[in-house]
């Protein structure tokens, strides 16, 4: 019994910290928003400290519903990073206009405590758990700027929408129940491996599809552009970064230790899935004019590149996920740093891509990074982000998904074409009116990092990373 | 000197000039990057110098395991990799001078794409394992993508997404097909992966994957449509770096990979290379002939001598493989200074059109006679560099299929055309307007740039066997490689058995005739 607290230590910090930051919130108000801001990131500090699994193998808790696992601990640090990270962005953001609230931190907290049971449960029940606490802090967040009527609108977006695929994951969650009588992924394997009855594939197929609305694979996609327009800049970075690598974390798991024995029947879903999300997501992308629905449409199309490295299955396709998650988390919070510092010259946040139009004349540094990261999320060799890429595809050749990867990266010259066009506006259009100059230590600074772990240099973390995210997945298998 | 690591070095100096010159002005920026390439240029020659030809295969080889089990930081480089090298470092001081004036905005920039660009040409040509080559391939299509696309002309825009997205669509299978073989042989050296044996039925897919990379880089008609935009669109230096080390990646690539590592699908695929550059050769000389622009002239006339490249690499012997590689020399420096011949009557008249000049040699002598010299110098003159190489090529071309070597031969015809028909309308005549008959003659800095070039291209064409002595003994091994896979020529040559000589002087006259009969004979 002890040792299962130990397992758990991680999001014992994160709840009684949560709580009691809620309390402080709740005296001292909003004035001590910016205080509560740094106690949460400190939170997820002495977290990410006390995650089981680094150094040794970890293990199950709670007779087995929940997995404190190498691969659990892979996913929680690169997801506490993500929530770390995103509450720092918000500082400045919401400061500006007053109305930055001391909840923002609490429920970021309160997400990664979901998202810390979501890549941690080996159990349907648990899932379901981790997952609804992540999204309920989400719904509250997407419509955080309450006098805002886009926030409020995609706040309520999300919300009837992800009622749905809950709806959707619980249905097929109950299929599974009924037909293997059992919740824990380890024994729905050992039923599955008998055979694969009409009602088990059923809810297989709605699993995956409440899945697939959590990470927003095509064809459950819709509902992240409007959110990811409606919802305020910080918010729309932290959707894109932590959750989803949370989310395709819990569907690796899934699809590996609970549907292992169907990998047949789930390939299929996946590929699909993959397919349509990298195609989609590069085409729809084109001829978007605000940089954050643009976003909303890279995420997609990143998820189906990291779909690919699902496909394939194996050591190789799940550490090539888990290295693709971690990679893309700091392109997109990069990004979105740079998207943060679009501002007119009354600082009123912009968020068209045609005020980008030379940038690199008004505010060169500025330019260069986000060009990095262009070239970085479009997966051009020479910068960090083409190794993520180059791995999912040598991950889908070993499983013999040729064809898979051949297809998949002529998809990618489709989403060039977007990332190209940012660039393009940035370096070759005559300037448009410069953005407000920004004094932002902690934005720059976060900015300046993840610059340069993209940038060529990041090749020197391959080995590290490579390790690590090979110990992770060998967790699972 | 073995432990010095000489690569690491010629690679690390434009890259770290490259930073010096984002953070500088304008004018410390060009004195930089002119220093640097300079510098970058000794290097060269020194690794050049110390090449032991006749030594070991790869050379100055290094091997640091730094990014795990996938990657490796591997270099080295044979006589090929090393001629590149020395073609590579020896345009960009040219390139960066050219630049000195005509460059006048983000002047900092452009140097640094510049040198960013030239670390990653060279490490294309050093690169020893397989999917640092490849990262080193694709990346220059960022530098290559803001020169075009900041500093060139006015369509400049469709030219700069042209070039990336073409080149890259042709590359991203070719990864695929790396990723493949290396999984296949187990190892991502390259050397390696030159002696390994994939099977058949596989070859054939990894060679077509390759060749979409390498036939848009080359370019081959059709995929060649990339090229006359980027060359127009481009400024002067960026065409001199375009068309004389980029365009030769595509053949590197020829030698490096199809060639040795599919020798049998290289064999079995002939039909596709042969038809593609024979068309290459006649229809890109007929469009060349009709141009109106003369950057866009260059440019298909590229197009129409790379075709004679990859005849040559492809006949499969030794002749048209080193006449392959001689071309690709000589078109890096010919090509090269005829694109900068147009950016020194373009920096004065700020026009492309044929039609505006005429009559140069009346005010502008010393231009008009460097501009001869590379005119004659393209259309393939004995004593200049392109004929060594081209007449390499034919003579290889002969032995593997007469009828390739007969269309590839038109396409010299056809090029004395429409080269000398440009040089009538440019250099002959009167002026067509007033502007063409003020400008002045070329300056020092000009004569600066065309000089070296000119003395390299004699250089070449007079005692080609300095190039060539480096690059024979891998040629050598090439074939000792690919023989066993060679097609059957239809060309049957046969050597001649000429009489003995004092029968010959016995009987005088008459057995002279019957002698010399079966001296190439057909059957």
């Amino acid at each position: 019994m002890q040792q299962d607290f130990i397992y758990i230590l991680p999001e014992g910090i994160l709840t009684i910290g949560g709580l009691l930051l809620m309390l402080v919130a709740a005296w001292g108000g909003d004035k001590a928003g910016r205080t509560i801001t740094w106690l949460g990131v400190a939170l997820l500090i002495g977290a990410g400290a006390a995650v089981p699994g680094l150094r040794d193998a970890g293990g199950m808790a709670f007779g087995g519903l929940f997995a404190a696992d190498s691969y659990a601990a892979f996913a929680k640090l690169v997801i506490y990073a993500g929530a770390a990270i995103a509450m720092l962005m918000a500082l400045s953001w919401f400061g500006r206009d007053r109305d930055y609230r001391a909840e923002y931190p609490v429920l970021i907290l309160f997400s990664a405590v979901g998202m810390g049971m979501m890549v941690s449960a080996a159990d349907l029940l648990t899932l379901y758990v981790g997952l609804e606490l992540t999204s309920l802090s989400s719904y509250v967040l997407a419509s955080f700027q309450r006098t805002d009527t886009r926030s409020a609108e995609a706040g309520l977006k999300y919300f009837v929408l992800g009622a749905l695929a809950s709806g959707i994951l619980l249905y097929g969650i109950s299929l599974l129940y009924g037909f293997t009588g059992t919740t824990l992924f380890g024994e729905i394997a050992a039923k599955l491996g008998d055979g694969i009855s009409t009602g088990e594939l059923f809810g297989i197929v709605f699993v995956l599809a409440g899945l697939a609305f959590k990470i927003s694979a095509v064809p459950f996609h819709m509902w992240t552009p409007d959110v990811y327009e409606g919802a305020p800049t910080p918010v729309t970075a932290f959707f894109a970064s932590a959750p989803k690598v949370a989310a395709m974390a819990l569907l690796v798991r899934v699809t590996v230790e609970a549907m292992g024995p169907a990998t047949f029947q789930w390939r299929q879903i996946v590929i699909f899935a993959a397919l349509a999300s990298i195609v989609l997501g590069g085409v729809a992308a084109i001829g978007q004019r605000s940089i954050k629905r643009l976003l909303a449409y890279s995420s997609i199309n990143n998820v189906g590149f990291a779909l690919v490295g699902v496909a394939a299955s194996g050591v190789a396709g799940v550490s090539a996920v888990l290295t693709y998650m971690a990679v893309y988390l700091v392109m997109t919070l990069g990004t979105f740093l740079v998207v943060l510092r679009m501002r007119d010259a009354e600082e009123r946040p912009v968020e068209t891509i045609a005020s980008l139009a030379g940038l690199s004349q008004t505010r060169p540094m500025l330019a260069f990074a986000m060009a990095i990261f262009m070239f970085s999320l479009a997966g051009i060799p020479g910068l960090f982000g083409f190794w993520p890429k180059f791995l999912v595809f040598d991950a889908a050749v070993q499983a013999n998904l040729t064809w898979l990867a051949v297809v998949a990266i002529a998809g990618s010259v489709i989403s060039a074409f977007y990332y190209l066009m940012i660039v393009k506006k940035m370096y070759f259009d005559a300037p448009a009116p410069a953005y407000a100059p920004t004094k932002e230590p902690v934005g720059s600074a976060l900015l300046f990092i993840s610059a340069l772990i993209v940038s060529p240099l990041g090749y020197l973390l391959i080995k590290p990373l490579g390790q690590a995210a090979t110990t992770a997945a060998r967790a699972l298998f | 000197m073995a432990s010095f690591p000489i690569l690491s070095a010629l690679l690390a100096l434009p890259m770290l000039g490259a930073l010096a010159c984002l953070l500088a002005n304008a004018q410390a920026a060009r004195w930089i990057a002119l220093l640097t390439t300079l510098g970058v240029f000794v290097l060269s020659i020194g690794i050049w110098a110390t090449f032991q030809i006749g030594g070991p295969q790869w050379q100055f080889t290094e091997f640091q395991s730094i990014f795990g089990d996938k990657l490796n930081w591997a270099l080295g480089i044979d006589g090929i990799a090393l001629m590149l090298i020395v073609l590579t470092a020896f345009l960009m001081p040219i390139c960066i001078l050219a630049s000195w004036r005509s460059i006048e905005k983000r002047v900092p920039e452009f140097m640094a794409c510049f040198l960013f660009m030239e670390t990653l040409m060279i490490g294309v040509f050093a690169a020893q394992d397989l999917y640092l080559f490849y990262i080193f391939f694709e990346a220059g299509l960022i530098p290559m993508y803001l020169i075009i696309g900041i500093w060139g002309g006015a369509n400049r825009i469709y030219a700069a997404y042209k070039f990336f997205l073409y080149t890259l669509l042709g590359s991203v299978l070719m990864l695929i097909a790396m990723i493949w073989m290396v999984n296949h042989a187990g190892t991502t050296s390259i050397p390696a992966l030159m002696e390994t044996d994939f099977p058949a039925g596989a070859q054939n897919w990894l060679w077509l994957a390759f060749f979409a990379s390498f036939a848009v880089k080359m370019p081959m008609w059709p995929v060649h449509t990339w090229l006359p935009d980027a060359h127009v669109q481009a400024p002067t230096a960026g065409s001199v770096i375009l068309a004389g080390v980029l365009l030769k990646m595509g053949g590197y690539g020829f030698i490096r990979f199809s060639l040795p590592m599919f020798p049998e699908a290289s064999s079995a695929l002939i039909w596709i290379v042969f038809g593609l550059s024979m068309v290459a050769v006649v229809y890109t000389s007929l469009v060349a002939l009709v141009q109106q622009d003369m950057k866009k002239l260059i440019a298909y006339s590229s197009v129409a001598h790379m075709a004679f490249v990859t005849i040559g690499l492809f006949a499969f012997n030794r002749q048209g493989i080193e006449g392959g590689l001689i071309v690709m020399l000589a078109h890096g420096l010919v090509s090269g200074a005829l694109f900068l011949c147009v950016g020194v009557v373009y920096d004065r008249m700020h026009t492309r059109e044929i039609d505006q000049y005429g009559g140069l040699s009346n005010n502008m002598p010393k231009y008009a006679l460097f501009f001869m010299f590379f005119t004659m110098a393209s259309v393939g003159l004995p004593g200049a560099a392109n004929f060594v190489g081209e007449f390499l090529a034919l003579v290889g071309a002969y032995q593997a299929n007469s009828w390739v070597a007969a269309v590839a031969t038109s396409g010299v015809i056809l090029g004395a055309a429409y080269m000398l028909y440009l040089y009538w309308r440019m250099a002959y005549g009167t002026a067509r307007t007033a502007e063409a008959a003020a400008m002045k003659d070329m300056d020092k800095r000009e004569f600066l740039l065309l000089a070296p070039l000119a003395a390299a291209t004699l250089w070449m064409g007079v005692y080609p066997e300095s190039f060539m002595a480096p690059m024979r003994g891998d040629v050598e091994i090439l074939l000792e490689r690919i023989n066993r896979a060679a097609p059957q020529g239809d060309a049957h040559l046969t050597a001649g058995r000429p009489a003995p000589a004092a029968a010959a002087h016995g009987e005088g006259h008459r057995a002279a005739p019957a002698a010399a009969a079966p001296e190439g004979a057909h059957h």
